[in-house]
């Protein structure tokens, strides 16, 4: 046996050098002194771990689960996913009301879209603000995102399902909780742009929640539930045909393509490169010379692109830039890559509240110096944060394209006569 | 020449566990006692072996009388070291390629001597220790440990001393006083203060030496034959089992697995080496090989864990007293008292034995000394009274913080002398193993700490996966601040590095190599310690 070759270690964690460069871009450990770190809570602490389960530290639940000490760690140490799975298998106690409440999107999404209106009003009220901050300790200084009264799938059943079978190509669109439940506009602009360009959009047979919110509030057999439905259902469309499954949001992008199989165990191998991005999915068919994109003549804007975490995580903002970019009328800043401090439910917890502000603050001012038009970014959350932060309004590139193709030229260009 | 004034009851030489424990034991029974160690304590193969709390199984078919030492002592430990002990359980187990046969025998011999042995379903064994080889035919079970040689050893010489014994670490005893055929005390060295020579006086020297306590006794003018016997071990980076696993089988090469702290060790093979090398013990490649190679039909995971270190230690096998040849060995314990043997007053040697009994062997050796001193009323109580730091389980004390649950491991109840109430404090300087500022200012005050490699033995600094490469710097800093002398601990820094350097050299490779090699740049490139001219550096 030749040990020099042979005496690798199988252990991820083992991989680490020790270079510490996990916890100098960690944003959360300079601001909040009870978080130990990345590299203490993950490659570090999983030593102790193993040696005896109690040097858990519930400390680990400050961690963002943004994955930028995996972008920096040069050795592939996997350490968000250590802390995460640490988290997943050693934390006691069951997560709590406030913390069911956060992750169970597809539950209270279906419940406060029956009766949208009600529901925006009082979760825009001073009091129900105070009472939540209180009972639940969800912070009053956030503003949930508005409940639409029609759902997206209701609308693209409606409205969209019957015209794309006169589509030659198709993908299926994971278009998550947010689209569903709150931004609809997002998703049927998704559809047109993909329409123009000649590619027909389906929907999962089954779509569950991606899982991340429960994954980040250790609800992990319901988060596992919905990771197997949904693998399931994206098995079945590529099999249908579906050339790809999109996804707006690149957090359920992320959590499809990596956490299902890192963090809850689950094969994902088939499907993994399948699960993409928009703006990913449409780069590549202007690379290849599959489609052709006219822009509006009138479309002037200023454009600040945020890069989220997980964006980062999946080496994809090169797609978000490069089709953001290619609008005539656009001034493009990309931003320093910085944590808006969200992630996810974690900014809207009580406990959280001036951590993930304080994270946020680099990003904000940044924004404010550039003085765009909007800005844009892939995910939802940033989304939020940097609207109630900064007061000026974030876009989806998907939503940027839409306003800024011309749809009907586009058509033209790409030869439809549907 | 500088002479100390007290005149002592009892002097002994050796900082290992068997010299400790003597002084610990002699203390306890009122005498007036210093403790001599030429480096620092846990230097020898008290600090080089694989920290395995024997239950005497591996003893049981070839030598019952070790047999029995062991799992006596080994119930004794757990009483009065707690802290130092892990209460892990171990296994013999059987592979295809072993003779099942044995194992009633093996099962025999064990209840013989007293050690409860039971053997149990391989599917339960899998059960109870997932990284054993699955394919294995037969489990015993029995109450095999781990035990912290270094914290074992630290612990008595802080209960010797707060019985009034005197401690010396880095002095060499070089000769004896002597007048005619008796010994009245020795010569020592300072290796700390340019060399300087010391006297020390006493009724009776006690040589607890280890194989170094040979060339010790040559120089009384007595003849004890030894032969060192070089035994390698491998350091793996984190616990792979929780349960020692051993083979059922004769003893034989790396055939026990150890988990200790945070890592677990591989163990050991067995070779006469010369007298000439036992001061710089190598790791060979062809002891690499069969370490791993015999290690893996442990637990096949070994093959693809990283692995730290290796280390050797070196056995004092002594010759049975009658058989000058030294062709027969006895590993049993030796205590000799040269006034009946060789007609040398004041001189008595303790030797042979091993770890497990070391405290047997301290109880020896003291009784001896009373015997000459005339104390004999003097009784032993080592195996009731509960060594500094573990009088009490550790479990059922307050709860500790994550942070400070390491140190709490490695101190006992002591660890509640541990600075922790500025952030300052609690900040890490050993990352991978959880060593605080606080820490290091508490070893640094009670636990004679001079240089870094005393830290290490100590607390565990520079002992986990980075091997030094983050905390050396931090540590000397604190260092530097008790004593304000830059040039020594830059040297320190250069002799870590390069101490640890020697343990990673022989499984360079992978992760590891990696590793060194980012700390060969941290140090040697950016901090620029190879260009440093010489600096006073100890052995």
């Amino acid at each position: 046996m030749d040990f020099q070759k042979e005496n690798i270690s199988r252990h991820n964690f083992e991989q680490c050098t020790k270079c510490t460069v996990c916890t100098v871009v960690c944003p959360v450990t300079p601001i909040n002194t009870k978080y130990p770190g990345p590299k203490q809570a993950g490659p570090d602490g999983e030593r102790y771990r193993l040696k005896n389960p109690d040097f858990f530290d519930e400390a680990f639940k400050y961690c963002l689960n943004c994955k930028r000490c995996e972008v920096a760690c040069p050795s592939d140490v996997r350490i968000g996913d250590l802390i995460l799975s640490a988290r997943l298998t050693y934390s006691k106690g069951k997560p709590s009301l406030r913390d069911t409440m956060l992750a169970e999107t597809d539950v209270m999404g279906s419940l406060a879209t029956l009766c949208a209106p009600v529901v925006n009003a009082s979760l825009a009220m001073k009091p129900v603000k105070y009472v939540m901050d209180r009972t639940l300790k969800i912070d009053s200084h956030r503003q949930f995102p508005k409940y639409a009264s029609t759902k997206f799938e209701t609308w693209f059943r409606r409205h969209a399902a019957a015209e794309q079978s006169k589509y030659s190509r198709h993908i299926s669109y994971f278009h998550g909780c947010y689209v569903n439940y709150n931004y609809p506009d997002l998703g049927k602009a998704l559809v047109a742009v993909c329409n123009a360009l000649g590619v027909g959009v389906r929907l999962l047979d089954r779509e569950r929640c991606c899982g991340v919110a429960k994954i980040a509030n250790r609800l992990v057999k319901e988060a596992t539930r919905d990771a197997e439905i949904n693998i399931a259902s994206i098995r079945k469309a590529l099999a249908d045909g579906s050339e790809a499954v999109v996804a707006t949001s690149s957090t359920c992008c992320f959590t499809m393509r990596d956490e299902y199989h890192h963090v809850l165990g689950l094969d994902n191998s088939d499907i993994r490169r399948s699960v993409t991005l928009a703006t990913a999915y449409i780069s590549k068919l202007i690379e290849r010379g599959d489609v052709r994109l006219v822009f509006r003549d009138d479309y002037r804007r200023r454009i600040a692109y945020h890069t989220p975490c997980h964006m980062e995580r999946m080496g994809f903002t090169q797609y978000s830039v490069a089709l953001l970019k290619s609008i005539p009328g656009v001034d493009l800043v990309v931003l320093n890559p910085n944590c808006c401090g969200i992630a996810g439910t974690y900014g809207f917890k009580k406990e959280n509240y001036e951590t993930s502000q304080a994270i946020g603050s680099r990003l904000f001012t940044e924004i404010e110096n550039v003085r765009p038009d909007f800005v844009a970014t892939d995910c939802e959350t940033c989304k939020w944060q940097i609207e109630m932060s900064t007061g000026i309004k974030v876009k989806n590139p998907v939503e940027v394209l839409f306003e800024a193709l011309d749809l009907d030229a586009t058509r033209k260009a790409n030869n439809l006569t549907i | 020449m500088k002479k100390l004034d007290k005149h002592y009851d009892v002097i002994v030489i050796g900082g290992g566990a068997t010299g400790a424990g003597t002084a610990r034991d002699c203390a306890l029974r009122g005498l007036k006692v210093l403790l001599v160690e030429r480096f620092d304590f846990t230097h020898g193969a008290t600090g080089r072996n694989h920290g395995l709390l024997h239950s005497g199984a591996r003893y049981a078919v070839t030598d019952r009388e070790s047999a029995t030492e062991c799992i006596e002592e080994n119930m004794i430990l757990r009483r009065i070291a707690a802290n130092c002990v892990g209460d892990t359980g171990g296994f013999f187990i059987t592979l295809p390629e072993d003779d099942l046969a044995y194992q009633q025998t093996f099962i025999d011999s064990c209840r013989a001597a007293g050690i409860e042995a039971e053997a149990i379903d391989p599917a339960l064994a899998r059960q109870l220790e997932p990284s054993v080889n699955p394919d294995l035919i037969g489990a015993v079970k029995v109450p095999d440990g781990s035990i912290d040689p270094f914290r074992l050893t630290m612990a008595n010489v802080l209960d010797a001393r707060l019985h009034g014994a005197d401690v010396l670490t880095y002095h060499e005893v070089t000769d004896y006083i002597r007048t005619g055929n008796r010994i009245e005390g020795v010569l020592m060295l300072d290796h700390r203060n340019g060399g300087e020579q010391i006297q020390a006086t006493a009724d009776v020297v006690v040589n607890a030496s280890g194989i170094w306590g040979h060339l010790l006794a040559e120089k009384a003018g007595v003849s004890v034959k030894m032969f060192p016997a070089k035994g390698a071990l491998l350091v793996f980076g984190h616990r792979v089992n929780n349960i020692v696993i051993n083979r059922c089988r004769k003893p034989a090469n790396a055939d026990i697995l150890v988990p200790g702290d945070t890592v677990c060790v591989i163990g050991t093979t067995s070779d006469r080496v010369p007298f000439e090398s036992v001061d710089r013990m190598e790791v060979t490649p062809e002891e690499v090989d069969v370490l791993l190679r015999e290690g893996i039909k442990l637990a096949p995971s070994l093959a693809t864990t990283r692995i730290l270190r290796a280390y050797a230690g070196v056995r004092p096998l002594v010759a049975s007293d009658d058989d000058p040849s030294g062709r027969s060995i006895s590993r049993g314990i030796v205590c000799l008292d040269h006034a009946q043997r060789d007609g040398l007053e004041g001189f008595v040697t303790i030797t042979g034995g091993k770890l497990m009994t070391y405290r047997l062997m301290a109880e020896w050796a003291t009784d001896t000394v009373c015997r000459k001193l005339g104390r004999e009323n003097a009784k032993c109580v080592t195996a009731e009274r509960p060594l500094p730091g573990s009088e009490q389980q550790s479990s059922d004390s307050t709860p500790v913080t994550a942070g400070a649950k390491a140190s709490v491991g490695r101190h006992g109840t002591l660890a509640a002398n541990i600075p922790a109430s500025t952030g300052s404090d609690r900040a890490l300087v050993c990352e991978c193993e959880e060593v605080s500022v606080g820490e290091i200012e508490y070893a640094i005050k009670n636990l004679h700490v001079d240089n870094l490699l005393n830290l290490r033995r100590r607390t565990r600094l520079g002992m986990g996966t980075c091997q030094g490469q983050l905390c050396i710097c931090r540590a000397a800093a604190i260092l530097e601040k008790h004593d304000s002398c830059v040039s020594r601990h830059l040297g320190g820094i250069r002799q870590f590095v390069n101490e640890r350097w020697k343990g990673m050299q022989p499984v360079a490779w992978g992760d590891n190599l990696a590793e060194a090699q980012f700390t060969a740049w941290l140090y040697g490139s950016v901090a620029g310690l190879d260009v440093l001219p010489p600096t006073e550096e100890m052995k």
